[in-house]
């Protein structure tokens, strides 16, 4: 792209900004969903999205496309920002999100142009990303696949049983990531179902293991271009992140796992996200 | 009648090793009974397109989902009290929602497992598998339907649920119902013994050759029984059910399953939206089965044709006069 790596991430910082105010403006909108786990991934996404990604918004069902998997189906507002960026379908369909008769279902389904997969009950998508990988494994495509998942989501035991498959099967074109923002529903993972030490487990499981900051953007994209590399094992990208981030009321809040900021609330977000 | 064997997961594996020949999206995944199951021969043939999953179904399911999104026809299978006992999440919120072409085909249904007992006699999963949309619920009635079935599904886009038995005699065999072959048709249902007016046998499985028996004892006596097989319970054959229910005016329906949300369930949703006539139940009576040889269940159990029999002869004693 003849782009220095600043004028890179100048550019990933911009998309990450809109991408921030369009999930607050659609959830407020909307008037429920949840704004905790959107935010804290932005940065993740992004940089996969407009860095990383081999996609073509024009033609949705390429074939030798990469893929990516939102496990975490509440991540939605955040999915259909960067999708609607990305061009598949138009700004204008966030404001009737959760809407009867809305494309844009509470959580993603298959008639949204450039779905992946139906989520919103958690632990499949690891799953369903090393049927992926297996079949682009079996017709020679170079598709790679990313499953994003979050740190409650490590509670389903499926996780645990695709970790053991795609280790077993060498899946070197699948990419998991954790959004390791610490809080679910009910509060602190470590309080609900301690996970730590979670890197070690990944380890255990014999995937290549890789935790970032989640928003440094020069790890982000590091971090990508290793998985690449890595031959003969999967990937997972531990990103720790601030659940609600970028919104300093929302930050470290479980509160706001599921509950959309007011209206009234949105002026101070404007001033934040400044 | 009924005098020939087969078994039902014999004829699986064989018709998996010939789909696999004409059709290279065809993939075989199963979880750690690949060789009870048969599946296992198509895993010796075409051993890249064969994935063992181990003791774990709900992944089983969920990777059998990515192979579906990834452009193949995935059969996905193992023992009946696994999946769908472990796995309802994944086949509605993954295959069903999606609508995928994942063919999940079970063994070892029913209460004729046998000598495992109570903990692996699955008399739940028709309920189960009906009631979740766009699912598609099968069970063959015989070694040659499992065959038609399997190569008939493979080509019908979107998932499905396939109930085999283990086997009634000698381990894995069941009678053979249809000796001149089978063809799959989505929905429709066999006739397999016609003209009888005064009650229908509706019945699925390895009842099928017991409502045969039952049918053949009735008409000694003077009594006319039509059989029908509803190999597809979903979408049950509704102008079928109801044709028959007109010819008869009494009706049976027979499975080795729950009473409650199977066949015969099915059919009574039929038979009270058009057209109400007596129906009686034959089937599991809402309990856990327990160890013992097959047939010694089913004759415990109430699963024979000298049941069917005496459910006709009570069907048509309720006929309004």
């Amino acid at each position: 792209m003849g782009m220095t790596t600043s004028q890179e991430i100048a550019r990933l910082q911009e998309l990450a900004r809109n991408t921030r105010k369009i999930i607050l403006e659609t959830l407020a909108e909307a008037g429920s969903g949840h704004p905790g786990g959107s935010l804290s991934a932005v940065e993740l996404l992004v940089t996969l999205y407009f860095y990383k990604l081999r996609h073509d918004p024009k033609n949705p069902k390429w074939a030798d496309r990469d893929r990516f998997i939102l496990s975490k189906g509440h991540g939605a507002p955040l999915l259909y920002s960067i999708l609607a960026q990305a061009g598949y379908f138009p700004l204008s369909e966030l404001k009737s999100l959760r809407k009867l008769g809305a494309l844009l279902q509470g959580h993603p389904d298959m008639d949204i142009p450039g779905v992946e997969m139906p989520a919103g009950s958690e632990g499949i998508g690891l799953s369903v990303g090393v049927g992926q990988a297996l079949a682009a494994r079996l017709d020679g495509r170079p598709t790679r696949t990313y499953v994003l998942m979050g740190d409650g989501e490590q509670g389903e035991g499926e996780v645990w049983e695709a970790a053991m498959s795609a280790s077993k099967f060498k899946l070197d074109n699948l990419v998991g990531m954790i959004d390791r923002n610490g809080i679910q529903q009910d509060g602190l993972t470590e309080q609900i179902m301690p996970l730590e030490p979670l890197a070690a487990k990944w380890r255990a499981f014999n995937w290549n293991v890789i935790e970032v900051d989640g928003y440094d953007y020069l790890q982000l994209i590091e971090a990508f271009d290793t998985a690449e590399m890595v031959k003969n094992r999967p990937t997972m990208i531990i990103a720790h992140t601030v659940k609600g981030k970028g919104i300093s009321f929302m930050e470290w809040s479980p509160t706001y796992h599921g509950t959309p900021p007011t209206k009234e609330k949105m002026e101070d977000i404007y001033k934040e996200l400044k | 009648m009924l005098e020939k064997m087969g078994a039902m997961r014999n004829a699986y594996g064989e018709a998996l090793v010939e789909l696999g020949a004409n059709n290279q999206k065809v993939v075989v995944l199963g979880a750690d009974t690949t060789d009870s199951m048969k599946s296992g021969m198509f895993g010796q043939k075409y051993p890249e397109r064969f994935f063992n999953l181990g003791i774990a179904e709900q992944n089983l399911v969920g990777v059998a989902a990515g192979l579906a999104f990834g452009g193949k026809v995935a059969f996905a299978g193992t023992y009946a009290i696994f999946v769908p006992g472990k796995c309802v999440d994944q086949i509605r919120n993954m295959l069903c929602y999606a609508d995928l072409d994942v063919k999940l085909v079970c063994s070892h249904a029913g209460i004729t497992v046998g000598p495992d007992g109570g903990s692996h006699e699955q008399v739940e999963d028709l309920a189960l598998m009906r009631a979740v949309p766009h699912m598609r619920v099968v069970v063959p009635a015989d070694a040659v339907a499992v065959k038609g079935i399997i190569k008939g599904i493979a080509e019908i886009p979107g998932p499905f649920y396939v109930r085999i038995t283990r086997g009634v005699i000698k381990g894995s065999n069941t009678p053979i119902v249809y000796e001149n072959g089978f063809e799959y048709k989505l929905g429709k249902a066999n006739v397999v013994m016609d003209g009888g007016s005064d009650v229908a046998l509706f019945a699925c499985g390895i009842m099928v050759p017991e409502a045969m028996r039952a049918a053949e004892s009735l008409g000694k006596k003077g009594v006319k029984a039509s059989v029908i097989d509803v190999h597809t319970v979903k979408p049950i054959d509704q102008e079928t059910v109801v044709k028959y229910a007109k010819l008869c005016g009494a009706s049976v329906s027979a499975e080795e399953h729950n009473v409650i949300g199977g066949m015969g369930s099915a059919v009574a949703e039929v038979l009270t939206d058009q057209y109400p006539i007596p129906l009686k139940r034959v089937g599991v009576n809402d309990t856990f089965g327990e160890s013992g040889e097959a047939q010694e269940l089913l004759n415990k159990y109430g699963l024979t044709a000298a049941h069917i029999e005496e459910a006709a002869q009570q069907a048509i004693a309720m006929k309004r006069r």
